[in-house]
C-alpha cells in the first residue's frame, strides 16, 4: 500500500507539471487551432533563465527564498516575452494560411530554439540547484511525499484555481472565450483579437516557465532537450483531455502522469515514454475528443 | 511628398529601434550570461548583445521590405488570376523547354560519380534516398491531407527488416529489398487501422506518438532489435556474386538509388492521374463530399497510408545497405521533420519541387560545413521564414484540371 501511495504522488506530481505546460498548448489550440511546437521550447527557455538567474544571485552571495522568488519571477517574465515574440514572428503572419503552413513553422521555431540555447548556452547537463525549500511541518509524512513534491502539488492547484477565475470572470477571460467560440464573430463585437492571442501565449508561457522551475528542482538537472519530450507529453496530456478545454488539460495531465507512474512501478521502467503513447492512442480510438471534449459537429 | 518619405523613413527607423532593443533584452540571459556552476564562474559576453542588437536592426528593415513584397505580390496575383506562371513551373510543363533540361540533368547525373570524390558521391545517394523518402511522403501529406509526423517508423520497418532478416536468416539485399517494402506497408496498414477515425491535428499527434513508439521499443528491446548498439556488419548489394571495393559498392549503389528514384517519379506521377490518387485528392478536399461522391474512404486511406510507407520501407532497406549499420538513433522525430519540411518547402504535391526541395536541404548544409555549427538552428530559420514568404514552397504544385469535351465525346460514340 505505501508503494501504491508513493507512486500515486509520484504520478500526481509529475502530472501537475504535465499540466502546466499541457495548459498552453490547449489555451493557444482553443484559441487558434494551432499546435504550438515551440511550446516546449518556451518551458525550456524558462528553466534555462531562472538556472541562470539563480547561479548569479547565489555567487553575488543571496541565498534562501529570495532567490527562488526572483529566478521564477524573472523566469516567468522571459518566458512570457519569449512566448509574446515567437507568437509575432513565427504564427501572426500565418493567421490565413492553410493549416499545415503555421505547423511546419512552429516544428521550424522549436529547431531554432533548441539550437539557439545549445548554441549560446551548453549541450552538457547542467545542474540546477534545489531551489525549492524543506517544509518543516511535513517532516512527519516525509516517508511518501516530500516537501518538495508538497510544493510542486499545490502551486500547481493554487495556479490552476487562479486561471479558472481568470478565464471565468475577468474581461481578458470572457474575451478569450468569446475568440475560441468564434474568432470572427468576437471580431466583429469589438474584441481585439490579436491583443486576445498575444495574452493567450503570455499567460500559457509563464504557466511553462513556472512548470520549468518546479521540474528543474525536482530533477535536479536540464539541457537544451528537455523541451521536446516535455512538450509531446504535455501536448498528449492535452488530447488526452480533450484539446481546448482547460479542466481537459488538467485531468489529462493528472491521468498521464498517475498512468506513467504506475506503468513504471509496476510493470517496467524502460518504456517510461511508451505508455504515454500508448495512451494516448488507446483513448483516441475510444473516445477521439478527449475525455473532456465536445464532439464537433460536421455541418455540410 | 519628401516629407512624406521623411516621416515614413522616421517611422521605419523607429520601429527597428524598438525591435532591437526588444531582441537585446529577450537574448540578454541566455547570450550575454554563461554560468559555469562546477566552478563557480560567471562569464559576460557583452559583445554578443552587440550583435544581436545590430543584427535584429538590419534585418528588421529586410523584414518589413519583404513583407510589404509579399503583400503587393498576392494582390498581384489576384489581379492576373494566376497567369503568372514561375520560370521552374513553365520547364516542367513546356516539352521545348524540359525536354533538353531533362537531358541536362541526365547527363550530370550519369557522370557525377566519376568526376567527384567517392565522398560526394556518398552525400548524392543520401540527397536521392530523401528523394524518394519526400516523394512517399507526399503521397500521404500532398496528395490525400494526411499529416503524417511518425513517417520515420516505417523507413526503420524497412531498415530493420533488412538488418535482422540478414544477422539471422543471412537474407541478401534484393530479396530483403521487396520484404522490407512489404513490413513497411504492413506496419502502415496497422497504423492506419486505428487511427482512420481520426482526423487533422489528432491524426498528427498520433502518428508521431506512433512514430516515437517505434523507435523507443528498437531502444529498449534488446532480444529483438540488439538496443541502442544497433546491428553492424550488413553487406552492401551485390551484383551476380561480383566482389566489390568501397569505392564501386558507392558507385554502385548511387545508380541503383538513380533507378529507384526514376522509378519513383514514374509511379508517382501515374498515381496522380490514376483512380486512387484522384480519390486521394478529393479525400484531401473534402471527406464528406467524397464519401458522397461513392468513393470509400476507409478504403482509400488505407491505401494512402500503405503506399506512401511501402516507399520509405524501400528506402530503409537502402540506407542499412549503404551504411552497413543500423542503430534506433538515425530514426528519431527530426528525421520525420527533416522529410516533412523536403515536402512542404518543396511545394506539396509538386514532383520537382520536392526533388528540388531534398536535394537542397541536404546537399546544402554538406557543402557549407564552415556553418555546420549553425546549420541546424539556419534549418528551423528557413521553415519559418518559407512558410512566411512563401508557403507554397519553391515549386507550387500545378492543380490538375480535367475538361470535358462534349463534341468529341459524341463522335466517339
Amino acid at each position: 500500500m505505501d508503494y501504491f501511495l508513493e507512486l500515486f504522488i509520484g504520478g500526481l506530481t509529475r502530472g501537475s507539471i504535465y499540466a502546466l505546460i499541457a495548459l498552453g498548448y490547449t489555451m493557444v489550440y482553443g484559441i487558434i487551432e494551432l499546435i504550438n511546437f515551440a511550446h516546449g521550447e518556451i518551458y525550456m527557455i524558462g528553466a534555462f533563465t531562472a538556472l541562470i538567474v539563480a547561479s548569479v544571485l547565489a555567487m553575488s552571495g543571496m541565498s534562501g527564498l529570495s532567490v527562488l522568488i526572483l529566478a521564477s519571477v524573472v523566469a516567468v517574465i522571459y518566458s512570457a516575452a519569449y512566448g509574446f515574440t515567437v507568437e509575432k514572428v513565427a504564427y501572426k503572419p500565418l493567421r490565413k494560411a492553410p493549416r499545415l503552413s503555421p505547423l511546419i513553422s512552429a516544428i521550424g521555431m522549436s529547431i531554432f530554439l533548441q539550437n539557439y540555447v545549445l548554441l549560446a548556452q551548453t549541450s552538457d547537463f547542467l545542474p540546477f540547484p534545489n531551489l525549492l525549500p524543506d517544509l518543516p511541518f511535513m517532516a512527519p509524512y516525509v516517508g511518501f511525499i516530500g516537501s518538495t513534491e508538497f510544493i510542486i502539488i499545490t502551486t500547481t492547484a493554487v495556479i490552476m484555481v487562479l486561471l479558472t477565475l481568470l478565464i471565468k470572470f475577468t474581461r481578458m477571460g470572457k474575451a478569450m472565450r468569446a475568440t475560441a467560440q468564434d474568432r470572427d464573430m468576437a471580431m466583429l463585437v469589438g474584441v481585439n483579437v490579436n491583443r486576445v492571442i498575444s495574452n493567450t501565449f503570455i499567460i500559457g508561457s509563464a504557466l511553462a516557465a513556472v512548470g520549468g522551475v518546479l521540474i528543474a528542482s525536482h530533477i535536479g538537472r536540464i539541457n537544451f532537450y528537455i523541451g521536446f519530450l516535455a512538450g509531446i507529453k504535455a501536448f498528449t496530456a492535452a488530447v488526452l483531455g480533450g484539446i481546448g478545454s482547460i479542466p481537459g488539460a488538467v485531468l489529462g495531465a493528472l491521468v498521464l502522469g498517475c498512468t506513467e507512474s504506475f506503468a513504471t512501478g509496476y510493470v517496467s521502467s524502460d518504456y517510461e515514454d511508451v505508455f504515454a503513447f500508448v495512451l494516448l492512442i488507446v483513448i483516441l480510438i475510444i473516445k477521439p475528443s478527449g475525455l473532456l471534449g465536445q464532439k464537433a459537429t460536421q455541418k455540410v | 511628398m519628401s516629407t512624406f518619405n521623411n516621416t515614413k523613413y522616421m517611422e521605419g527607423m523607429k520601429q527597428s529601434v524598438i525591435v532591437s532593443t526588444w531582441f537585446m533584452f529577450l537574448t540578454f540571459p541566455i547570450m550575454v550570461i554563461r554560468v559555469n556552476t562546477i566552478e563557480n564562474i560567471i562569464e559576460w559576453r557583452w559583445m554578443n548583445m552587440f550583435y544581436v542588437g545590430a543584427g535584429s536592426f538590419i534585418l528588421s528593415f529586410v523584414w518589413r521590405y519583404l513583407s510589404g513584397r509579399s503583400i503587393s505580390g498576392r494582390k498581384e496575383n489576384i489581379n492576373a488570376q494566376g497567369g503568372h506562371i514561375s520560370f521552374l513551373q513553365r520547364l516542367v510543363s513546356e516539352k521545348r523547354l524540359s525536354l533538353p533540361a531533362l537531358g541536362v540533368v541526365a547527363v550530370i547525373a550519369l557522370f557525377f560519380p566519376f568526376i567527384s570524390s567517392i565522398y560526394q558521391t556518398n552525400i548524392m545517394t543520401t540527397a536521392l534516398m530523401y528523394v524518394v523518402l519526400g516523394l512517399g511522403l507526399n503521397i500521404v501529406v500532398g496528395q490525400a491531407g494526411l499529416l503524417n509526423l511518425g513517417y520515420v517508423a516505417f523507413y526503420a520497418a524497412g531498415a530493420y527488416t533488412y538488418a535482422l532478416l540478414y544477422h539471422h536468416f543471412g537474407v541478401g539485399f534484393w530479396l530483403a529489398l521487396p520484404l522490407g517494402a512489404l513490413a513497411a506497408t504492413i506496419l502502415g496498414i496497422l497504423l492506419a487501422l486505428p487511427v482512420l477515425r481520426l482526423q487533422g491535428d489528432y491524426l498528427a499527434i498520433v502518428t508521431l506518438g506512433f512514430g516515437e513508439i517505434t523507435r523507443l521499443v528498437l531502444e529498449n528491446w534488446n532480444e529483438f532489435s540488439f538496443g541502442p548498439s544497433g546491428i553492424s556488419g550488413i553487406p552492401r548489394p551485390g551484383l551476380f556474386g561480383m566482389e566489390m571495393g568501397m569505392h564501386e559498392a558507392t558507385v554502385y549503389l548511387y545508380f541503383l538509388m538513380i533507378l529507384l528514384c526514376i522509378v519513383t517519379i514514374f509511379v508517382v506521377n501515374r498515381l496522380q492521374d490514376s483512380r486512387i490518387g484522384r480519390a486521394l485528392l478529393a479525400l484531401r478536399e473534402d471527406e464528406i463530399a467524397c464519401q458522397a461522391m461513392g468513393i470509400n474512404k476507409t478504403r482509400v486511406k488505407l491505401t494512402a497510408f500503405a503506399l506512401g510507407s511501402t516507399w520509405a520501407g524501400l528506402v530503409g532497406v537502402f540506407f542499412a545497405a549503404k551504411t552497413t549499420f543500423v542503430n534506433p538513433a538515425s530514426f528519431t522525430f527530426l528525421e520525420s521533420a527533416m522529410i516533412l519540411s523536403i515536402v512542404v518547402l518543396g511545394g506539396t504535391g509538386s514532383i520537382i519541387g520536392i526533388i528540388i526541395g531534398a536535394l537542397l536541404l541536404i546537399l546544402l548544409p554538406e557543402y557549407l560545413r564552415a556553418f555546420s555549427d549553425y546549420r541546424m538552428l539556419l534549418f528551423g530559420v528557413i521553415m519559418v521564414i518559407m512558410m512566411i514568404f512563401r508557403p507554397q514552397g519553391i515549386v507550387e504544385g500545378v492543380r490538375r484540371t480535367y475538361e470535358f469535351h462534349a463534341e468529341e465525346n459524341k463522335k466517339e460514340i
